[in-house]
């Protein structure tokens, strides 16, 4: 059942971002931004939360759930920290995906050579 | 024959018919189906990582979601440099980019590409070119709601 709600709610995300490109000029760089602050608004709004606690990865995998983790990293810190708080939970809360994305892409790069064009 | 009678329905009905037998159907349906199985089978890996982390591995939540994220980025990461995935992408669109693994991708991709600019200045800075305006933006977005929600 874990399963069929992240499928869902994960496909939805992505369907979303389709019609972004199909309907407006955005590039998928623009798109993944676009993802990202929409995910943590609709996390300040409070309404992403109750997305995570539903669909589990089928909201946090998709970009939205970079942008919430982002979010909600920052305000739970900024409870308890204060301003400084606000600007270290965010980098906090994300830290694994970001130095995973920047090491393993660095080695990536290194081991093997570029096969398409992007 | 009267070809500016415009006006009569039948005519309309019977052009729109034809026209329409010509016309390429319309590729915004198949592409979002793509993006939604593709999206959806990436999202439920995802799914499967994250039970994984909790109940074999026994992580606490917070890790559990390092955990998760990390995997997924790896895979991401490594198939990209396999060229397998781009060839996903060509196929499913915003189904490959917009989950993580497409976050990885977008670090991977143009490290690949500007290493013939060097690893230093080629590849240490093109790692940025997506991810950069995604950290920023989203850095940004995540401090100011957590000030405004501090006072508020």
């Amino acid at each position: 059942m874990e399963y069929l709600k992240a499928f869902l709610i994960g496909g939805a995300l992505c369907v979303i971002g389709q019609l972004l490109i199909d309907l407006t000029k955005l590039t998928p760089a623009r798109i993944l931004v676009v993802f990202v602050v929409a995910g943590g608004i609709l996390s300040g709004l409070g309404w992403y939360e109750p997305l995570v606690e539903f669909a589990g990865a089928g909201a946090t995998i998709p970009l939205s759930g970079f942008g919430h983790s982002l979010v909600k990293g920052a305000t739970e810190a900024a409870r308890t920290d204060g301003i400084i708080g606000a600007f270290t939970g965010g980098i906090t809360a994300t830290a694994a995906g970001v130095a995973a994305a920047l090491v393993f892409g660095y080695l990536v790069a290194l081991i093997f050579k570029p096969k398409t064009k992007m | 024959m009267n070809y500016r009678n415009d006006q009569d329905p039948n005519a309309r009905k019977q052009y729109a018919r034809i026209i329409s037998r010509y016309n390429p159907k319309s590729p915004i349906l198949a592409d979002c189906v793509k993006a939604f199985v593709v999206g959806g089978i990436i999202c439920m890996l995802g799914q499967g990582v994250s039970q994984f982390g909790e109940e074999v591995l026994r992580l606490t939540p917070e890790h559990v979601s390092s955990f998760t994220s990390m995997v997924m980025v790896f895979l991401g990461a490594l198939l990209t440099g396999l060229g397998i995935y781009d060839k996903i992408g060509c196929f499913a669109g915003a189904g490959s980019a917009v989950p993580i693994t497409g976050f990885a991708n977008s670090v991977v991709a143009p490290a690949m590409e500007f290493r013939s600019e060097g690893v230093i200045m080629g590849t240490g800075a093109r790692i940025f070119s997506i991810a950069g305006p995604v950290l920023v933006h989203g850095l940004l977005t995540s401090i100011i709601i957590a000030l405004i929600r501090m006072f508020i």
